[in-house]
């Protein structure tokens, strides 16, 4: 095999919407009793703000400055006008905004509380920060439960089966030079099909459920559109959000809204893992012979509602392929691109697993219980349908789907899989917990958390791209781009944070 | 990546049945599914029909 390239790492994080619930019945007091009347906005704040308490952290100013959430990678710009007013994500809202201690962050958005995982270079460490957020918001949730004397629940799921969805989102650094319609492109027929892989499984079929079902993921219904810079309505495969929280003449980032919040670790990092492939492929020049499907949208709903895995979707050249097939299409292709350019411990890791993945759910998809929560998920329905003589339209059945995704382990169906030894796991409890206040050591979201952990009383905001200090009441504030995500690392700053007695200092010994 | 299994320590140091006595082994994962859904039903809200007409949630990205 040649010497691996020398390539930049890719830098990603995941970003998660909870749904979110205020369970049991009213309570004894006329205030408790209110807040069901209380929007979700303010019930989801209620749970970060909780959360901050916890953690004896203040809310963070949010540093806008580089935001632009109206500008399209296919180089043009939204008037703000004709904008929905739910993509003027860059207005401060009054709602609380935490930038922990390892480089997340926590806040509510729009109806939903969420936690964006901090910049990591791996797959691995893409699925342990987002466990953390899972561990965030179990906190955060109890801990409001405790306050409200309500219990607030939240759910790491996609869609509440009655036309509602909120997103799991994924994103990628990319390099500027690479062609957008490239991406569109060659990604589109990956996306179409990966559900086999990275599905979380719904009961239901239709945004609204309208018919009885079941299908591999949350989300297939809610895309409507091959390509566009919406996430709310009439969803995009190609979300085209140009907001690369970088310097944008050398980056893009790539804003992936398709996925599905998964519970089981080995899916989110197949999720991850396989994506990153696919894209290095794509940015090296792409590969030939891309399929090109007549119908993107359509394709994507099809193949959702089969879990047989027999459906077949048209190629433009006539041919008719399954979601395994065009897996295995892409899957051969990222081999020969790493055959050339070269493979790292996790590419080669993350391709068996890939292969193993499809040769079993060819097989026979019920092997694949231990790693896909489309499966897992699946099982546990068909199961009940059978002990309880139930039909596809029995609420037990959509009971089962909700709490499959209850992110407190006690009331979780995910986790009693997980307790019986059913499912694949790739981290333990411990270092889970480490990664809810440590921030990861090789991107600038060292930098970011560790200013949060020792001088959060100096800092006014912060960003993706930069952290803005007030280092006493009587100096004006200073803004610190950090427009380099691999900047800022545990290995080029964690001397001078550690030896820094407080923001000055640090500023100091970085000479600025 | 290290993988682990947990929760299967009870079955440490016991023979693993050879991967030709498919039969057995189902009919071993079975009544173990069966245990599962007794435990599910213990943690189950209660009022299935009421629960999920209960989860509205307002749309999202």
């Amino acid at each position: 095999m040649p010497e691996p390239e020398q390539v930049t790492p890719t830098v990603l994080g995941l970003e998660t919407e909870y749904g979110i619930l205020l369970a049991d019945q009213a309570g004894a007091s006329p205030v408790q009793d209110g807040l069901d009347a209380l929007h979700p906005m303010h019930l989801s704040n209620a749970v970060i703000r909780t959360y901050g308490e916890l953690v004896r952290q203040h809310s963070t100013g949010w540093d806008y400055q580089t935001e632009s959430p109206l500008n399209d990678q296919r180089g043009f710009e939204v008037p703000r006008g004709k904008a929905l007013a739910d993509q003027l994500t860059d207005v401060e809202n009054g709602l609380a905004n935490l930038v922990l201690t390892n480089g997340a962050r926590l806040y509510v958005d729009h109806a939903h509380p969420e936690y964006a995982t901090p910049e990591v270079t791996g797959a691995r460490d893409a699925v342990l920060w987002d466990r953390a957020g899972d561990l965030v918001m179990l906190q955060g949730a109890r801990a409001a439960s405790r306050l409200l004397g309500r219990q607030v629940r939240l759910y790491k799921n996609n869609t509440d089966g009655k036309g509602a969805s909120y997103g799991t989102h994924e994103n990628y650094l990319l390099s500027r030079s690479t062609p957008f319609h490239r991406v569109v492109v060659q990604l589109t027929p990956f996306l179409v099909s990966r559900g086999v892989l990275v599905g979380a499984g719904r009961v239901g079929r239709g945004q609204s459920s309208e018919q009885p079902g079941f299908q591999i993921t949350q989300r297939a219904d809610f895309f409507e559109a091959e390509v566009g810079l919406e996430t709310t309505v009439n969803r995009p495969i190609v979300n085209t959000r140009d907001e690369p929280h970088a310097d944008a003449a050398r980056h893009r980032r790539l804003h992936v809204i398709t996925g599905d919040a998964n519970q089981s670790e080995y899916a989110t990092w197949l999720k991850v893992g396989t994506a990153s492939l696919v894209l290095r492929l794509v940015e090296s020049g792409g590969w030939r012979d891309v399929p090109a499907l007549v119908d993107p949208v359509r394709a994507m709903h099809v193949l959702s509602h089969d879990p047989s895995l027999r459906a077949t979707v048209a190629l433009e050249d006539g041919r008719e392929l399954t979601a395994l097939d065009l897996q295995h299409v892409v899957l051969s292709a990222v081999r020969e691109h790493l055959a050339r350019h070269g493979a790292g411990a996790e590419d080669e890791e993350v391709v068996a697993a890939w292969q193993q993945v499809l040769d079993d759910l060819a097989v026979d998809p019920a092997r694949c219980a231990d790693r896909l929560d489309w499966v897992a998920k699946q099982q546990l329905v068909e199961r009940y349908r059978e002990r309880d003589g139930l039909g596809w339209d029995a609420p037990k059945l959509a009971l089962l789907d909700l709490q499959y995704a209850d992110i407190d382990p006690e009331r979780s169906l995910y986790h009693a899989l997980r307790r019986a030894g059913r499912v694949r796991t790739l981290l333990d409890d411990a270092e889970v917990e480490r990664a809810r206040t440590e921030p990861p050591t090789d991107t600038r979201a060292y930098f970011r958390g560790r200013c949060m952990s020792r001088f959060a009383d100096q800092v006014v905001a912060a960003s993706w791209d930069s952290v803005i200090f007030q280092l006493d009441r009587h100096r004006s504030w200073v803004r610190l781009p950090m427009a380099d995500p691999l900047r800022g690392t545990r290995a080029s700053v964690g001397e001078l944070l550690d030896r820094a007695g407080d923001a000055g200092e640090l500023l100091d010994l970085l000479g600025s | 990546m290290s993988e682990q299994t947990h929760g299967r320590r009870r079955d440490e140091g016991e023979d693993v049945p050879p991967p030709d006595a498919p039969a057995e082994k189902s009919q071993t994962a079975s009544d173990d599914f069966d245990e599962l859904l007794d435990e599910i039903d213990s943690v189950l809200e209660s009022n299935a029909e009421e629960f999920v007409r209960s989860f509205v949630q307002k749309g999202g990205q």
